[in-house]
Order: C-alpha cells, then sequence, then structure tokens
C-alpha cells in the first residue's frame, strides 16, 4: 500500500532515517540540516527509532565519533551543511580512508564567504577528492530513497565507504511535496543487518584501524580507496535495481530525461533538474530536439555512460553550482574529460551561487546558446 | 621496495591484525641512542619490560633477555625506570 505524506525533503530524510534505525547517529545542527535531525531527534525521543544520538561539540567531532561507531559496529548516520562540512572536511577524509561505511546527508548551502545559508554545491564540492560517494537528489522523494538505498552501497564489501546524500539547501530541505514512504518493514529487510569488519569492540582479535603508512604503503592504500570507490558505480546499479524491485523508482548513476533523439542536452546536478526537465517539456511540445542528463552520481563520476548518452548530441551545456575560481568549475572539467575527442560542442555555466535561483527563461537561453557563461550575473559578462 | 605487499593485497583500509604486526620492523626509526645492559647489575624487577612502549624488552620464561633492536626506538625509558642503573644509553 502506498503510504503519500506531504513532506519536507528534511521531514523525508529523517522518515528514512527512523525506517533504517541506524545504531549510532552523532550529528551537530547547522541550516538548513537542521530540520532533519531535528525531525529524526523527536522520532527516537518518541520511541520511534532505537538510535544513540551522540550531541557532540562541533561537525568534526560529529564525524569522529561516526567513525567509531561504524568501526565498532554500529550502523551510523550523520548530517551537515557548509561550514559544517568544512569543518568535518579532515575526517571525511580520514573516514574514507579507514573504509567507514558512514551515510550522511548533506543540505547542500555555499561555503562562507560572504556567509550565507541558501543552495549551491561549493560545500560538496569541498570534499570532492575525499573519497566519498556523492549522490545528488532532484527533490524530497528521491531525497528519502537515496537515503534507503545509502546503507547498501555504503556497506557493500567492494565499497566501504561514507555515501554523502545530497539535497539542495532549502529547494528541497524545506519544501514540502508529496513523498511515497515504503512500509517500515520493507526497508528494515532491504538494508538488512550492519556486517561490520574487524570490529573495534573484538578483543578476541584485536586490530589496528588507521595505522600510519610510510611511503612504502600509503600509495597502496589510496589506490585501493580509489578503487572502492570506482566498484561504488556498479553496486549504486545493482542497489538501484533492488530498489526499483522494492518500490517501481529506479536511480542510478544518471537519468536521460527525454534525451533518445536530442541534439542539444544540459547536464546538471540537484534541483535544478527539475526545472529543467519541465522547460524541456515545452521545448519538446514546440518541436526542439532538447534533453537532459541529470547526474545522479557525482563521485563515482559515471564517464564513459555520460559520454555514450551525450556523444551523439551537437550541443552539451553543462550546469556548475560551484566555480573553481582561476580554474575549470568541477562539473565542467569532468564532461569535458569525458567527451574528449569527440565532436560535441560542450559549453560551461556557473549558476545559482549562494542561491540564486535559475528560471525557466534562463533554461531555454541556455538551450539556444544564448546563455551568459555567468548565468543570472549582473555586470559584464565574463568567460567560465 | 619490490618485496611489500600490491595494493589489492592489503586488508582493506590497512587494518593491521596481530599476526601482521611484527612485519613492521619499526626499530628502523631508533635514532641516537641504543639500550645496553649490565646483567650483574639486574635484579630483575621487569619494570623496563613493564614500561617499553612498544615489545622491545626480551624475556626468558620470567627473567630479563635483553633487547629486540627490531622494534626499540631509543627512547630510553627503560634506562630511566631501572631502580638499579642496570641499563645504558649508548649512541649509536
Amino acid at each position: 500500500m502506498t503510504n503519500v505524506r506531504l513532506l519536507t525533503g528534511g521531514e523525508a530524510v529523517a522518515q528514512a532515517m527512523r525506517q533504517v534505525d541506524p545504531d549510532v547517529v552523532p550529528v551537530y545542527p547547522i541550516t538548513p540540516q537542521t530540520p532533519i535531525i531535528q525531525t529524526f531527534a523527536k522520532f527516537v525521543a518518541d520511541g520511534a527509532a532505537s538510535t544513540e544520538i551522540v550531541n557532540v561539540e562541533s561537525e568534526h567531532s560529529a564525524m569522529s565519533a561516526a567513525i567509531g561507531a561504524a568501526l565498532a559496529g554500529g550502523r551510523t548516520m550523520t548530517a551537515t551543511s557548509s561550514q559544517g562540512l568544512a569543518l568535518m572536511a579532515e575526517v571525511v577524509y580520514i573516514a574514507a580512508s579507514m573504509r567507514a561505511p558512514i551515510v550522511m546527508a548533506l543540505g547542500n548551502r555555499a561555503l562562507s564567504g560572504p556567509i550565507n545559508i541558501h543552495c549551491d554545491h561549493s560545500d560538496s564540492m569541498l570534499v570532492r577528492d575525499s573519497g566519498v560517494v556523492q549522490l545528488f537528489a532532484e527533490n524530497a522523494q528521491e531525497a528519502y530513497d537515496l537515503m534507503v538505498m545509502a546503507p547498501r552501497i555504503a556497506e557493500d564489501p567492494r565499497v566501504r565507504l561514507p555515501v554523502l546524500v545530497c539535497l539542495d539547501g532549502f529547494t528541497i530541505t524545506h519544501s514540502a511535496e508529496p513523498v511515497a514512504l515504503l512500509p517500515d518493514e520493507d526497508v528494515a529487510r532491504f538494508v538488512g543487518a550492519y556486517d561490520v569488519q574487524n570490529s573495534l569492540l573484538e578483543s578476541a582479535r584485536p586490530s589496528t584501524h588507521g595505522p600510519f603508512a610510510m611511503p612504502d604503503y600509503y600509495f597502496e592504500l589510496r589506490r585501493q580507496q580509489a578503487a572502492a570507490l570506482e566498484a561504488a558505480l556498479d553496486v549504486l546499479g545493482e542497489v538501484a535495481d533492488d530498489f526499483e524491485r522494492l518500490s517501481g523508482r529506479w536511480h542510478g548513476a544518471l537519468e536521460r530525461y527525454r534525451m533518445y533523439d536530442a541534439t542539444r542536452a544540459l547536464v546538471a546536478l540537484g534541483s535544478t533538474a527539475g526545472t529543467i526537465k519541465d522547460v524541456v517539456d515545452e521545448l519538446r511540445e514546440e518541436g526542439e530536439p532538447v534533453g537532459l542528463v541529470k547526474l545522479v552520481a557525482f563521485r563515482p563520476f559515471p564517464a564513459e555512460a555520460l559520454a555514450a548518452t551525450l556523444g551523439r548530441c551537437d550541443r552539451v551545456s553543462v550546469l556548475d553550482r560551484a566555480d573553481s575560481p582561476g580554474g575549470t568549475p568541477p562539473l565542467r572539467a569532468e564532461l569535458a574529460a569525458a567527451l574528449y575527442g569527440s565532436d560535441v560542442e560542450l559549453a560551461g555555466h556557473v549558476y545559482g551561487l549562494g542561491g540564486r535561483d535559475l528560471h525557466p527563461p534562463d533554461v531555454r537561453a541556455l538551450f539556444a546558446g544564448t546563455a551568459d557563461p555567468y548565468v543570472g550575473l549582473r555586470g559584464e559578462r565574463c568567460p567560465v | 621496495m619490490g618485496d611489500l605487499t600490491t595494493w589489492e593485497k592489503l586488508p582493506v583500509g590497512g587494518v593491521v591484525r596481530p599476526e601482521d604486526a611484527p612485519r613492521t620492523l619499526t626499530g628502523g626509526w631508533r635514532t641516537g641512542e641504543t639500550p645496553v645492559v649490565d646483567l650483574s647489575r639486574c635484579v630483575n624487577c621487569l619494570l623496563c619490560w613493564l614500561y617499553c612502549p612498544d615489545s622491545a624488552i626480551t624475556l626468558a620464561g620470567e627473567t630479563f633477555e635483553g633487547f629486540d633492536l627490531d622494534y626499540c626506538k631509543g627512547c630510553g625509558i627503560c634506562a630511566d625506570v631501572c631502580p638499579v642503573a642496570a641499563i645504558e644509553m649508548v649512541p649509536e
């Protein structure tokens, strides 16, 4: 039976956490993530989840506690945003290298400064190379679905890495939408039990985690970590298929929206994909051969699948919601590498920094090839 | 480094189990001084064995035997805690 509720993205993520019922959630509040832990803490207080919530003194401590919990044998989740992730970043790298399968909801928010609380993806891009899986939701439903899928990906023996479920701050975290919740028992069965390897609490067979690695082993351990992230692409596909059998909804590494015969395409992450889909529908009505590739997985990056889909287009415009001052914005750089050697004309655009909206006329201009490199920026036209 | 383990064969996350630890000969880090014992003064109190931060004091049964320099870092704690000054740190 379908249980559709009117929920914000933050509440939907908290519902997924209640159903997964993690053992430990060390967390520190920060806008726009706060509704997630606020809602979840109420579930725990009401006895709807059996989780130990650890009220830590900072995000640095939140991720440190999460590593200990995950390696001791507890299924572990946390959540953060922006400056919280920046403070946590040092430990995010360590969580990945210690192969701690922590699931974290990230309410995407612009990094300071200037200080801002609204959405862009600069916080995600800050930990781009940390070795964690990063999945982006388009709406509250996807945020819920990805949170249910995330433990299976994180804990897979081929992966064993942190998974970040990214949801655009305010646009998703605070906007109420109908969200179809799965039955509690279906989610419990889907995620199964957490099978820890080399538990810290296994005193009969003690183990050292996070040992010093000198020049003789650091390189090998980094390569092992990179291989695990690459393997996450296959695992994501398998988990997406399983999840589809359960829910009827499929969330693989990328979604091709009306791409079959498209000659012009946009590539984007997150909630902006929803706006673009509406404009694609309008333009299709007008006979324009346009389409969208929505990236769900930014790490691991599905370069081959993207090249196969976009290689048939004449022109592709890639939308970055984060800049790389003095260089090439991250998504554009990835696309340029994926499409290297093809005849596709690639245009790069930066948009939406600090929560600036992208409007349907902007999307039309992007498809028409008349949009500025910095979409919606006031002042002189600047190259990206 | 040809005889070292390849990346595919390393334990996930570089986890070290007790059976693997002895392969890392940390005595290679030792700098400066090496412990030398005068066994005629030793009273076998085993304070040095107890205080050694590694496993560099070796015993024969329950009797002090000597030093395992494969793991000794030259910290000098053994010499410092010895109540009868039987251990001396000697420059290498």
